[in-house]
């Protein structure tokens, strides 16, 4: 009966149990995580895969069962992602992020961060020229449920009292999570807009400035200007410097689209999303940073030299982490 | 699902991956109307949860006291923020590369160039979510709610813009959304597929009761050959009467007592070892009207 058999089928009968042995630890792998494979078993895996994808160029050019060639082929590409595909652990991964991808990805879009930051210049000189003509323009810049008494109207007092009001412990975690959400929220959708050429996110921070000048103008123009920066900037300086870096990280991904260069428009995209994104993931964890100085740090603290001390060493901070120079590594 | 010659419609969703050790590997890009089932399948997994998570901390809420009422409300807002943003997230970085809908549907995301996916490029493909997904969503309760407050002409412009992003995947090849641009992924289609019998493994015991002549396994090319393996495999009962009478026609056999199957299956395994040891020499029949 042996000499009946075809050449394909005793190939298939002498490789099987290599391919099922691949099959049952692709699975192991994709049912549970890399880590769940014995040192053996990683070891194993790419020497099977390489001996897969071998049957699988041979049996493609001697044999005609389609049922083993789908099989090999689905295999192969299954433990082909595992293979190549196969990310390092999340220790290195975190490792790779903040001494490398993040600061990075920031440091790649500083013609942006620059533009960012003019663009939410002028909307707060706009905002602070309009209402100075006029104050009724306020409302056109905040909302006032959003303002919450601090108008044009309010008297010196209750200004200074929603500077400096403690509402004691009480409230401020839960304080600190809703900003952090809401900023957040929006700083993602700043930097998804930018897929739309970038104006949106323009018109975004535009608005942002413009909110900023507003207030601004409010208190500077009641003489409780050094207060009120003072209690913006104990924050500011890390939810403003997000939300500016968001709006560069859209605004590069429009331009990408855009005027995509040398490169095919798709290549460009994706290049630059690489980076933006990984700057993305930054202005997440700045917002949380951001979210609880303003939830706990400006209720805590009301002393204006100790809120400018800890704004000024937070621009100190960021400024070093993301442009100071830095030895290059060999071999990345 | 045949084994037998993709439809043009598959063909076209076709794409080869040369592999570093040189072999072509095929893949294919998942339709549009599976990752919508996908994202259908994921999104009534997040409203079930979010349904679960509101009953729990409603509850909650009602029997906390005064003090810890403000945790119950943190673990609220941290949940809704996780939900929306961190469940497609953590689908797609774990091995399987794929949210629990297209896990579903057999698809995978994976990296255009090939080489590995980067967390980077997942949570780029999740934020852009917000353009083609939420954004929109946003955009059509509002309107619902304010009934017809916004101006319609506003409103029209908003949806048309919406939907330049939200139908960006019916006019690329590759079906990439717009978070798949940004972030040079794509998601593809990666059942798995079981080791199916080798269908000549039946032929091997009845071939030496049939004697077919050379002219006779010439009839067929592989084309016809791959088509029987599937009606063998089928094994319906009608199609291999058909089958096996029209083959009886063509090569004018006799086959004696034989039941169709049988007769289907000798005749297979003959056909193919012919076919095959052709191939072997580099000769690729590819159907019956080959004749080079």
């Amino acid at each position: 009966m042996s000499e009946l058999q075809l050449k394909s089928q005793r190939f298939r009968r002498e490789r099987e149990v290599d391919w099922k042995r691949l099959e049952a630890l692709v699975t192991k792998a994709e049912k549970r995580s890399a880590g769940a494979l014995s040192d053996t078993e990683i070891l194993a895996m790419p020497v099977l895969y390489r001996s897969t994808l071998s049957a699988l160029s041979v049996a493609r050019a001697t044999s005609l069962d389609q049922g083993l060639i789908g099989y090999l082929e689905s295999l192969s590409a299954r433990a082909y992602f595992f293979v190549y595909g196969a990310r390092s652990t999340p220790q290195e991964q975190l490792n790779a992020f903040f001494s490398r991808d993040w600061p990075g990805g920031v440091r790649t879009m500083w013609r942006e961060t620059l533009i960012a930051f003019a663009v939410t210049f002028l909307g707060a000189v706009v905002a602070w020229w309009l209402i100075g003509s006029d104050s009724d323009w306020f409302y056109a810049f905040l909302d006032p449920g959003l303002a919450g008494g601090r108008d044009p109207t309010a008297s010196v007092e209750s200004l200074r009292e929603t500077l400096y009001h403690d509402e004691g412990s009480d409230g401020l975690s839960f304080f600190a999570t809703q900003l952090f959400t809401h900023n957040a929220g929006v700083a993602l959708l700043a930097f998804a807009l930018g897929f739309a050429l970038g104006v949106p996110s323009i018109v975004l921070l535009m608005m942002n400035g413009a909110m900023l000048g507003a207030m601004l103008h409010v208190f500077i123009s009641k003489g409780l200007g050094f207060e009120f920066v003072g209690w913006l900037l104990i924050h500011g300086v890390t939810e403003l410097f997000a939300i500016v870096l968001a709006g560069a990280a859209g605004m590069r991904i429009g331009w990408a689209v855009a005027f995509p260069g040398d490169r095919s428009r798709l290549e460009a995209i994706s290049e630059t999303g690489r980076a933006a994104g990984a700057a993305m993931m930054g202005v997440v964890i700045m917002l949380l940073l951001a979210g609880l100085l303003e939830g706990f740090g400006r209720q805590l603290i009301v002393n204006d030299w100790v809120r400018y001390g800890i704004a000024a060493s937070t621009a100190v901070i960021w400024g070093l982490y993301f442009y100071a120079p830095r030895p290059a590594r060999a071999g990345r | 699902m045949s084994l037998v010659e993709p439809a043009a419609e598959d063909l076209k969703r076709q794409r080869t991956l040369v592999t570093p050790e040189g072999i072509a590997l095929r893949l294919e890009i998942a339709s549009v109307g599976q990752r919508l089932s996908a994202l259908i399948i994921d999104l009534m997994i997040i409203a079930g949860v979010l349904i679960l998570l509101l009953l729990a901390t409603g509850f909650a809420f009602a029997a906390a006291g005064q003090n810890s009422r403000e945790a119950v409300l943190i673990v609220l807002f941290l949940g809704l923020f996780l939900l929306r943003n961190g469940y497609f997230l953590a689908g797609e970085m774990s091995a399987r590369a794929a949210t629990l809908g297209k896990r579903a549907m057999g698809l995978r995301v994976a990296s255009r160039d090939g080489g590995r996916l980067r967390f980077e490029a997942i949570f780029t493909r999740n934020v852009l979510r917000e353009l083609e997904l939420f954004l929109p969503l946003t955009l059509m309760l509002m309107a619902l709610v304010t009934g017809g407050t916004v101006d319609g002409w506003i409103y029209l412009l908003g949806l048309v813009w919406c939907g330049v992003f939200v139908f960006l995947p019916l006019f690329n090849a590759d079906k990439l959304r717009a978070g798949d641009l940004v972030a040079g992924t794509w998601v593809l289609r990666a059942p798995r597929q079981k080791l199916l019998r080798d269908m000549a493994d039946d032929g091997a015991d009845a071939q030496p009761h049939f004697a077919f002549t050379p002219a006779q396994l010439d009839a067929y090319g592989v084309k016809e050959l791959q088509v029987l393996e599937q009606v063998l495999r089928d094994a319906n009962r009608a199609t291999v009467r058909a089958v096996a009478d029209r083959i009886v026609a063509k090569i004018r056999f006799d086959r004696g007592a034989a039941t169709d199957l049988e007769f289907l299956r000798a005749y297979y395994h003959a056909v193919r070892g012919r076919l095959e040891s052709r191939l072997l020499m580099g000769k690729r029949r590819k159907d019956k009207f080959d004749l080079g």
